[in-house]
């Protein structure tokens, strides 16, 4: 027992304070430099999640980071540096639309990346009235690799502990604030996913967490899969990631109730 | 090829005489026996269950635009339990070839349940009907899916999306009688954990009997690398299940590596080695917290999940993503072993060691946990022989099997590489794959380090062909955190991917669950669960 307690004195607080900064090798949003030959660009071919629109022999390319699974083979496959991987981790974004990298071919041949749309208006007022800093979500497996859920269950571990935030998983739809979902939206799982939402009380939230969730990712559309969250229910929060990390989800969540501002789309650097 | 195979193709040739046309393949050491009629299939299984040969997975294909215009269902066995000969690295694929138009032949399964499942998903995705089959309910399909349509004939194309019926209930298999209750669970559970649906049959507290319906994270994944080159087809498989990443990723490179014909370097094969310990030891050091929080030992708990993020975390450093995504790439490794992550991997494990040590020393001085694990669920040597259970599960229940040393793979494979010392305990219950489980971690720690301590230089890669060999066949095993996982691999004309099947470790081991769970009440099914560990996302695909 006392060696049990020295130890634990020993080992002290190992919850992180900030978010923990990605390793060298981290792979994070492909973007596109500005004023590089816009057909050497590399097409949609090599992306193999799908998505990489448009290139040589049309005037736009664009890149959809909700579906980006952040292989890095666009970068590897790129000339002189024509897309480059970022490092940035706090992704996510309340419009779909935000999360789509986009050039134009220029005049001279060279891409010219124009301005993002702008981000929502921070969260209605009513939610942040209602539910006020604190959240409960109820999580929703909706055909994921299980990927995306071990993360969850890491902002659980002593090293992120979400709850310090006031964020908690709850057992019950009907306990929740909202639900955070992961996973393409199976064919076998579509009744449950919406039997779950209809059963958390409103006003409530959906976060769709990683690639999957947030547009299909690799799995796409198919016989066995709707495609993303937002084909069947309506999404608040997109959270990208092959699978997002554990400091990625806590953004979005933070996001999602209007504790933090959308930071500014990956573009040029 | 060694005497034992010899005299296994001899003891075969006499078993089955003239039912099996012989010939080799997929590996130049393998056996293919093609049936000279599909009905005899019953018979060839029995000779081969003689032999001491059991049922590592089942194949089928639509090869109707081929010469040979049939569908193909392929048995593939390895040598066993009760094999007589030293076991070795073999497997022997038995052929049957069907009528496309009336696809029909006996089902296996009463002679070996580890067919049940395979069976009904061959059924359910091609079509193929097993007469006789003891439990011909659906099971990939669900809600409606329309009859007669069979997602992976060629013939189906894939953006079709028939639409969501609402369900009419499905017929599980329950207990009646007085006093009997039926307790429905899932899909959708309390915490955050995978989906599937369980149905017990309760007295009191205890479980009679337990139908687990699962399949509901079914994304037809290996249709969707149909068409795909190889390279594009492993940031699928790669996919196919978070947890077991890496282990998937190397079961695809390898098979796609056969096809090919191309050897990597044997300093991609150590840091793949490397890579696969670290997947074994995060999912094991997790695990060890995932039962702590099944028996309410919520130190436990929180140390495991401790240890599991400082894994991750060093897996990140050498992947740049925490499951170990992008490390490998068919050919070999896209990132190569730094002595900066070499000595991060070394801390992690000396720290994991440790905690370790502490985790267990104190689950086994706490009575109260012991009493929650000790003799709950229960797996019988002779059940896990049946059901074809494999990685831990097996071993606990006494099963000398694992297929680092039976089937070698990465450095495994290697004259002068590492070599697992494989363990086993007779007891079968939770506390026994607790126990073996935090042994295993052990060894993995003790086989990085080895591995770690002597890298081969040279190159971390050779090139990949965007196109494979046309209409050849990689087979691979690899031993994944819950057990050997069975990639079957096939290209078509172009080179591309014409099939693709993965049989993981957890689709073995999900009805020996469903055992050992009748040997505990309910309270506990959670832990009997946690202590087998299975992912459901690699079973349903």
């Amino acid at each position: 027992m006392i060696r049990a307690i020295l130890r634990n004195l020993k080992t002290g607080v190992v919850t992180q304070r900030a978010p923990l900064p990605p390793p060298a090798r981290f792979r994070g949003t492909p973007s596109v430099n500005p004023g590089v030959p816009f057909d050497s660009l590399p097409g949609p071919s090599v992306c193999p999640s799908g998505a990489i629109t448009g290139g040589a022999g049309t005037d736009g390319y664009a890149i959809d980071i909700a579906r980006c699974v952040f292989c890095g083979r666009c970068a590897l496959a790129s000339p002189a540096n024509a897309i480059e991987l970022g490092r940035e981790v706090e992704l996510s974004a309340r419009r779909r639309d935000r999360l789509v990298v986009r050039v134009e071919r220029g005049a001279d041949g060279r891409t010219v990346i124009p301005a993002a749309p702008a981000a929502l208006e921070p969260v209605a007022n009513r939610i942040r009235r209602l539910l006020g800093r604190s959240l409960h979500l109820r999580h929703v497996d909706s055909g994921s690799c299980n990927a995306c859920d071990w993360e969850l269950t890491a902002l659980l571990n002593p090293v992120y502990d979400i709850r310090r935030l006031g964020i908690d998983f709850v057992a019950s739809p009907r306990h929740a604030d909202g639900i955070v979902v992961t996973g393409p939206v199976t064919r076998n799982l579509e009744t449950a996913v919406r039997r779950t939402l209809e059963a958390v009380p409103e006003p409530r939230l959906v976060i769709a967490i990683g690639a999957c969730a947030s547009s299909g990712g690799i799995v796409g559309r198919s016989y066995a899969s709707a495609g993303g969250v937002d084909a069947i229910l309506p999404v608040d929060v997109y959270v990208p990631g092959c699978p997002p990390r554990p400091d990625a989800i806590i953004f979005g969540i933070l996001l999602a109730i209007g504790r933090l501002g959308e930071r500014q789309p990956a573009g040029p650097r | 090829m060694d005497d034992s195979t010899m005299e296994l193709e001899s003891v075969l040739k006499m078993r089955l005489g003239s039912l099996v046309a012989f010939g080799r393949g997929p590996r130049p050491w393998d056996f293919t026996l093609r049936l000279r009629r599909a009905e005899d299939v019953v018979a060839a299984v029995a000779a081969f269950q003689e032999t001491g040969l059991c049922l590592a997975t089942l194949v089928a294909t639509d090869e109707e635009a081929t010469d040979e215009h049939d569908l193909k269902v392929r048995y593939i066995f390895e040598p066993g339990i009760g094999f007589p000969f030293p076991l070795p690295d073999l497997f022997v694929t038995l052929t049957a070839s069907l009528d496309p138009r009336c696809p029909v032949l006996p089902s296996i399964a009463a002679q070996i349940p580890a067919a049940n499942w395979h069976e009904r998903e061959a059924r359910d995705l091609f079509g193929i009907v097993f007469t006789g089959h003891p439990d011909p309910r659906p099971l990939v399909v669900h809600d409606g899916w329309p009859q007669g349509l069979y997602p992976f004939r060629k013939g189906f194309d894939a953006g079709q999306r028939p639409a969501v019926e609402p369900a009419e209930e499905f017929p599980h298999l329950v207990v009646e009688g007085e006093g009997v209750f039926e307790v429905p669970v899932g899909p959708i559970h309390a915490g955050i954990i995978e989906p599937g649906h369980f149905r017990f049959s309760t007295i009191g507290e205890k479980v009679l009997f337990l139908d687990p319906r699962l399949f509901y994270t079914h994304r037809g994944l290996e249709k969707r690398v149909e068409g795909l080159t190889a390279l594009d087809g492993f940031i699928v498989a790669e996919r196919m299940c978070g947890v077991c990443s890496l282990s998937h990723g190397l079961g695809f490179c390898e098979a796609a590596e056969q096809i090919a014909g191309i050897d990597i370097p044997g300093r991609a094969r150590t840091i793949r080695t490397v890579a696969l310990e670290l997947e074994r030891l995060y999912n094991h050091v997790g695990d060890l917290g995932n039962i702590s929080a099944g028996a309410s030992y919520h130190y436990g708990n929180s140390a495991g999940s401790r240890m599991k993020e400082a894994l991750q975390q060093v897996n990140e450093q050498l992947a740049g993503n925490r499951f170990l995504r992008g490390l490998l790439t068919p050919g070999g490794v896209s990132f190569d072993l730094t002595a900066e992550v070499a000595q991060s991997i070394g801390r992690v494990i000396d720290a994991t060691e440790e905690a370790l040590r502490d985790l267990t020393e104190r689950i086994e001085n706490n009575p109260t946990v012991l009493d929650r694990l000790d003799t709950t669920g229960i797996l019988s040597r002779a059940d896990a022989v049946n059901l074809g259970v494999t990685g831990i599960a097996a071993r606990a229940s006494g099963l000398d099997r694992d297929a680092r040393r039976d089937h070698p793979h990465g450095a495994y494979a290697d004259d002068d590489g590492p070599r697992v010392k494989v363990m086993t305990v007779d007891e079968g219950d939770v506390h026994a794959r607790l126990v073996l489980r935090a042994a295993e971690a052990g060894e993995s720690m003790r086989l990085i380090r080895a591995l770690l301590a002597d890298v081969p230089t040279g190159l971390i890669r050779v090139d990949f062909p965007g196109a494979l060999p046309p209409w050849r066949v990689g087979l691979s095993a690899i031993e994944s955190p819950r057990g050997a996982c069975l990639h079957w691999l096939r290209s078509d004309a172009a080179g591309r991917i014409d099939r693709y099947h993965l049989r993981a470790a957890s689709y073995a081991n999900w009805p020996a669950v469903a055992i050992a769970a009748e040997t505990a009440i309910i309270p506990d099914f959670p832990l009997v669960n946690k202590s087998f560990e299975l992912c459901y996302s690699c079973t349903d695909r």
